[in-house]
């Protein structure tokens, strides 16, 4: 990773509380995916969820968007607070994702696929869009104007019209987070982006991760199981162990962390 | 007022008249449910074993049926009719396996879905070029006198039929639990990996199952063919079998028993004390109705295992 | 290398995202278009436009319906007789009552009333998905014609339960009805048929159909990147039963000229699916091709038959013809699920390659 910058100790990029994370418990028929988990995202900032496999890191981001609703709790966005969050709201406030499954559309071209980021943005009234007048025109025109600057920005001008389907699984990500940039989001989601990956499409996706964040001054939840890519990109990380909050803090403390340690070495839980 | 009368009080008031006919309404429901419950049963095999939904069950009762009146017609004796339509089933499945599933594999299920469309349409036609389209009686010596319960009038041929339905299902819950076939099906249902590990090939896993769904539905063939003769309003009729497994749920064995006899007993008697009041014939889409209401409250039917949505 | 985009470069997106962006795309619609209009009624034969052109025409208008909610939306319906039966039977009880009122409105109010229909037993959708859906709409297909059939104030209390179209006209012809001339019919159904499949075209290319798609191919992402999946749905069944409807009270008016349940029932239903598998699913293109196939297929095998000096029974051909289609469907589902519409650009793929196959 010796061409990825350390971003931190830029304190100017980092402004206020952008969201938090409330006493947020989450279960499924009786089993605690999540129990009263607190921490806050800044305005800025790369923050990473870590931990073992089912420690709830993917739980805590549906319930950041609002996918899970969690039974206990609440998350409070730009000073408001929703308990729960729902996908709708998530979404028009300005919190994208991308999935650790890949869930892009697979039928639809990346062209397409990336278009539909913008569709909270869209207003024309279903005449116009039927007879591709008026806004109907204009604004698939100004949209799609933004769209190619997302995939200049990805490097992806030569699978515009390639329906996503058939292609390899490292331009998918890299469409999905394509189609989460869109969205302008003022907080991206990243559900492991780089699981899969060799090191190569790791190092890109870490400079695109950090380009984002730096040009566009999107904050960033980042959910990743390659513990030097989060070291190195991270800010702030938080550590879930079975849906409990284990540590909080900058990669070197969480580093010393002696719980920490115990949890990725496989301590026995008593 | 009057109608409100007709609708909420006249039923019920003649149907506390008239017990034995109630009764008689009832038991004529019920058999006709438990067709209803051998095609759904049919369904829901395949579709626990292989995730399809086999629109073409309907058809292929129809199917069987009409081979096995061909068969008789050519002077063929019942015995060694019935085991031939039962060998010209089994090769059905392995076609069935082979042009078909084979080369779905993974497919979404909307397109297998619609590939038992089109299995639907070419079996009808295949049947039908073959043996005609004639309605035809089936008479393989199923008794068809009545018996007389109280005041009411009961058919000899339902209460065999239902007798051969519970026979059916003894047999094939018997089946699931104690041969080793039957139980990787049922590993099948729950996990592919799992059933792949017990060292059964899926395609075999296929090819059983669509022969063993093709058993069933020669058995509804038969009790259909010898109520009704054997005709292609049989796939017509079959196809309430699919709101049956929305009342039952798509995994269930006993789901698909008793959403059939709920919806064969629900059909009649709504017909016979409301059917008037609407024009009649409301038994056409009584069934898909009551469905589609059901599919509002609880989507995964009433035995069915609960959706959870994960990303 | 007659047919080609290289050298043909595009300076602005506006450009780019041109219904047809291939010069001879354009020039090869268009052509086709005026064809329909300018030559064909005058050289078809009344048996051309009235048996063959006018239903399949008609059928097509109903298989982009189908399409916009099977193809694009990825709802299955079962239904669709039952729309088009909404939009007859609605359309008619329209055009009876206001019989001043343009015929246009008459048909678009079919359309409508089947738009709302459609709407409301496509609510379940929402919880319910694939094969569920197949029997909800089986719900419509047999409620709805029980209901035209069984109550007669959808016929106007007509002693015969099925009423003949009303005759209407416009620009002082007769459009509707046994009396009119069939050339008026033709174009009268033609330019129903070119409009809304040119809008069909701008709704499935634009926000509307990426979200039906979107919906189609990964409802939860759909959902988490903002677009609402009832509102999607419903639309993609009120946008679909319109058509049909449209196409029904086209049928029940401008063809067979009677408004009647047994032309809606669910054979109706499962022929359009057929256009629209053969065809090509999520295309307007196969809409029409698979339309025009499966709609002349048993034509030209009765005309096989007889062309043979054969002796089919019509029985015999309708069986044959039932194990070629549900033959085509499950190869066509096998082989090319886009159907005839993505055989088209694959040749035409081939076609800019000429003759040099590399």
């Amino acid at each position: 990773m010796s061409g990825v910058a350390p971003v931190s100790g830029q304190a100017e990029r980092i402004g206020g509380e952008l969201l938090r994370v409330d006493n947020v418990s989450l279960s499924f028929g009786g089993v605690k995916a999540l129990s009263e988990i607190s921490f806050d995202i800044k305005k800025g900032e790369i923050r990473s969820i870590i931990g073992p496999n089912g420690a709830g890191k993917s739980s805590m981001l549906n319930v950041v968007n609002g996918f899970y609703q969690a039974q206990e709790g609440s998350i409070h966005y730009k000073g408001v607070t929703y308990a729960p969050m729902r996908p709708y709201i998530a979404a028009s406030n300005g919190i994208a994702r991308t999935f650790q499954n890949i869930a892009l559309f697979r039928g639809m071209s990346t062209l397409d696929n990336i278009m539909t980021g913008r569709v909270l943005k869209m207003k024309a009234s279903l005449l116009e869009q039927a007879l591709y007048m008026f806004r109907g025109k204009s604004e698939e025109l100004e949209h799609r104007e933004h769209v190619e600057k997302v995939i200049d920005f990805l490097e992806i001008q030569a699978i515009r019209r390639t329906p996503v389907g058939r292609l390899p699984y490292g331009l998918q990500k890299r469409v999905e987070l394509g189609r989460a940039l869109a969205a302008e989001p003022d907080l991206l989601l990243l559900d492991e982006p780089m699981a899969g990956m060799n090191v190569e499409e790791k190092e890109d996706m870490s400079r695109f991760i950090i380009d984002v964040n730096e040009q566009f001054g999107t904050t960033i939840a980042l959910i990743e199981h390659d513990m030097s890519v989060v070291m190195d990109l991270s800010d702030r990380v938080v550590v879930l162990d079975y849906g409990k909050k284990l540590a909080d803090g900058t990669p070197d403390e969480v580093r010393g962390n002696q719980d920490v340690i115990d949890a990725y070495l496989g301590v026995t839980h008593d | 007022m009057e109608f409100l009368h007709a609708f909420f009080i006249a039923p019920f008031v003649e149907m506390v008249d008239q017990p034995w006919f109630l009764f008689e309404v009832l038991v004529g429901g019920l058999s006709a449910g438990v067709m209803y419950s051998l095609v759904a049963l049919g369904f829901v095999l395949i579709f626990k074993a292989s995730g399809v939904f086999n629109y073409a069950q309907g058809v292929m009762v129809l199917f069987a049926a009409l081979n096995l009146v061909g068969l008789m017609e050519w002077g063929v004796p019942v015995w060694l009719a019935l085991i031939l339509t039962v060998i010209i089933m089994i090769g059905l499945a392995f076609a069935v396996e082979r042009l078909v599933l084979r080369k779905l594999v993974n497919q979404e299920p909307i397109i297998l879905f619609m590939a038992t469309i089109g299995l639907a349409f070419f079996l009808e036609g295949f049947g039908e070029t073959i043996w005609g389209s004639d309605v035809r009686p089936l008479d393989i010596g199923i008794p068809d006198d009545v018996w007389f319960v109280g005041d009411a009038m009961l058919q000899q041929s339902d209460i065999f039929a239902a007798v051969v339905a519970s026979f059916l299902v003894t047999v094939l819950a018997l089946f699931f639990h104690y041969t080793r076939i039957g139980r990787a099906l049922r590993a099948v249902a729950d996990d592919h990996q799992a059933a792949l590990s017990i060292g059964i090939p899926l395609n075999h896993i296929w090819i059983i199952v669509w022969a063993v769904a093709g058993f069933v539905a020669l058995v509804a063939g038969v009790m259909w063919g010898a109520r009704l003769g054997v005709q292609f309003s049989l796939a017509i009729i079959a196809l309430k079998a699919l709101p049956v497994l929305i009342l039952g749920g798509f995994t269930s064995i006993p789901g698909a028993i008793i959403g059939g006899l709920i919806i064969g007993a629900g059909e009649k008697v709504a017909e016979v004390y409301w059917g008037s009041l609407f024009g009649g014939a409301i038994e056409e889409w009584f069934a898909y109705v009551v469905a589609l209401v059901f599919l509002f409250f609880r989507p995964q039917g009433l035995f069915g295992d609960k959706i959870i949505e994960r990303v | 290398m007659f047919y080609r985009e290289a050298g043909v470069f595009k300076t602005t997106y506006s450009d780019d995202m041109a219904l047809l962006p291939i010069p001879l795309d354009k020039f090869f619609v268009l052509s086709v278009i005026a064809f329909m209009v300018l030559v064909v009624p005058f050289i078809a034969s009344e048996y051309w436009l009235e048996s063959i052109l006018i239903p399949v025409l008609i059928l097509s208008l109903a298989a982009i319906g189908l399409n916009i909610l099977t193809g694009y939306a990825g709802q299955l319906s079962l239904g669709t007789g039952a729309f088009m039966a909404a939009g007859a039977y609605l359309g008619y009880k329209f055009v009876t009552a206001f019989p001043d009122i343009n015929i246009v409105v008459g048909v678009l109010v079919g359309g409508l009333a089947s738009a709302m229909i459609g709407a409301v037993f496509g609510a379940p959708s929402l919880r319910i998905k694939g094969f569920y859906l197949a029997v909800t709409t089986l719900a419509a297909q047999f409620f709805l014609i029980w209901l035209f059939t069984k109550q007669p104030w959808f016929v106007n209390y007509s002693i015969s339960g099925v009423p003949t179209a009303p005759p209407r006209e416009i620009f002082g012809f007769l459009v509707t009805g046994a009396e009119s001339n069939e050339t008026a019919r033709y174009l009268f159904v033609l330019s129903f048929v070119i409009v809304f499949a040119l809008i069909a075209r701008n709704l499935t290319r634009g926000r509307i159909g990426r979200s039906w798609m979107a919906i189609r191919d990964m409802d939860i992402a759909a959902e988490l990147i903002g677009i609402k999946p009832l509102q999607t749905k419903l639309s993609a069944f009120a946008i679909s039963s319109f058509y049909c409807g449209m196409a029904g009270a086209l049928w029940a008016f401008c063809y067979i000229n009677i408004v009647e349940p047994s032309a809606f029932d669910i054979n109706r239903s499962f022929q359009i699916l057929f256009m629209i598998i053969i065809g090509g699913l999520g295309s307007i293109l196969g809409s029409f091709l698979g339309a025009a196939f499966i709609f002349t297929l048993p034509i030209f095998l009765n005309n096989a038959a007889t062309g043979l000096g054969l002796e089919v029974s019509t029985a015999l051909i309708r069986h044959v013809e039932f194990m070629i289609f549900g033959a085509m469907i499950i190869f066509f589902l096998i082989v090319e699920p886009h159907g005839l519409a993505r055989m088209w650009s694959i040749a035409k793929e081939k076609l800019r390659m000429w003759p040099f196959p590399y």
